[in-house]
């Protein structure tokens, strides 16, 4: 228990995805212009990652690793399908974001108006796919799979939140032409990586 | 007809059948280096590219990468770009781009397997890698083949060239060495020189870029206020 939880602060705080790994940067530096929409993107990260990363976990186990077809056939038990994760992954992804973006239309108009938009962005955010990756390399079990994508997507949301706050009152400050936009935005999240680093160590 | 506005001497041009190397073809090529360039001016890509400029050998590898993935996909999806329906061209693309980025993915494991260890995860991000999927969409739905593969070598080029900049710089500083010969001199540590701790770290990446950022539209005026 004590394991998870202490997995599930490194997974936002520690090893937040955006400033510690880059992951889901360009949504991040796109979308986060104001709180609204960053807020909107934040949630539907969240809602993705927990629904896609333990989809990709059961993938995984039950298809891909090395002698996990032996649930159909003993025969199967040699073989190794590893080298398919990519394809399988992001058709996944791709996939459920599409089923999730149908239901929420049908069923829950208010989400859909806040999220919709960003349904489709969220196939192509690195740090959905990064997460599912993550889970492999690091070979979790389930609940280490589900507490880690819930943490991550936590740690992204947070991110952009923070972002998206601190460029709506850089509007009213005095940058330099050529360092505005962009060049700040890259500056400020390593400033705000910066004061991250300060979580490491942290252990419950 | 909808080339009302095009000058009549690229009209010419179009006629004639272009030639694989003329003017409008190499400004594809070149662009991306510098006026649009993927990462300081589309703001693409930026996700995998940074986490893997610890080192320049690390970075020149994912950039060798990227040209390949990107100028084959963009290859691939350009010659499709009559027979692949539009309300499914994301999946399409997907699945494109993820089958050359299992294959690099696949050659590194088999012929380096230390720098694919090293490049970890950020091999299979290649797959979301937004310049992949920008210019694919952008640039290769609605362009010849050999354009769409000019685009791709271009694009990956710029956006490689980043990568080395900021790994060169993050190498140099934060370990005293360029792809791994030692270049400052034992005597320089001697003396009390001490290795930017800062550099190695992920923020100091986002520093160089904001920094090159700002140097390039100091230097370039019409790219102020792009984004």
């Amino acid at each position: 228990m004590q394991d998870l939880l202490n997995l599930f602060i490194k997974s936002i705080f520690v090893e937040n995805v955006v400033f510690a790994f880059f992951l889901g940067m360009c949504s991040y530096l796109a979308v986060s212009k104001k709180i609204n929409t960053a807020f909107g993107l934040g949630l539907a990260v969240i809602f993705v990652m927990v629904l896609t990363t333990p989809l990709n976990y059961f993938i995984l186990t039950y298809m891909l690793k090395d002698g996990a077809l032996a649930w159909i056939h003993p025969s199967l038990a040699t073989v190794d399908l590893t080298f398919l994760a990519f394809i399988l992954f992001i058709s996944t992804i791709a996939g459920a974001v599409q089923l999730v973006e149908m239901i929420v239309e049908k069923s829950l108009p208010a989400l859909y108006a806040a999220l919709g938009i960003f349904l489709p962005l969220i196939t192509v955010n690195c740090a959905i796919l990064g997460t599912s990756l993550f889970m492999q390399e690091r070979e979790y079990n389930f609940a280490e799979t589900a507490v880690f994508s819930f943490g991550a997507g936590i740690g992204f949301f947070l991110a952009i939140v923070l972002l998206a706050a601190i460029r709506e009152r850089l509007r009213y400050s005095n940058i330099p032409a050529p360092l505005q936009g962009l060049g700040i935005a890259m500056i400020i999240t390593a400033l705000m990586g910066m004061a991250f680093l300060s979580f490491s160590g942290i252990k419950l | 007809m909808s080339t009302e506005d095009t000058p009549a001497a690229d009209l010419v041009k179009e006629k004639k059948r272009e030639a694989i190397f003329s003017k409008k073809n190499i400004q594809t090529l070149r662009d991306p280096l510098d006026d649009t360039n993927p990462i300081t001016v589309q703001v693409l890509g930026i996700c995998s590219a940074l986490a893997v400029t610890v080192q320049v050998m690390p970075a020149l590898i994912m950039s060798l990468g990227v040209i390949f993935v990107i100028a084959f996909s963009n290859l691939i999806i350009s010659l499709l770009r009559h027979t692949i329906p539009n309300r499914i061209r994301i999946i399409v693309q997907l699945i494109v781009v993820a089958l050359l980025v299992t294959l690099v993915d696949q050659f590194l494991k088999a012929f380096m397997f230390d720098v694919s260890k090293k490049l970890s995860v950020f091999v299979g991000l290649i797959i979301t890698n937004c310049i992949v999927m920008g210019r694919l969409e952008a640039f290769a739905l609605s362009q010849k083949p050999w354009p769409a593969f000019l685009d791709g070598i271009g694009n990956g080029v710029g956006y490689g060239l980043i990568l080395i900049v900021v790994a060169i710089f993050r190498e140099f500083f934060g370990a005293g060495a360029i792809l791994g010969y030692q270049i400052v001199p034992q005597a320089a540590y001697d003396m009390g020189y001490v290795n930017n701790g800062l550099m190695v770290l992920p923020p100091a990446a986002l520093f160089v870029i904001g920094i090159y950022i700002w140097w390039q539209r100091s230097r370039n005026k019409k790219l102020v206020n792009v984004s």
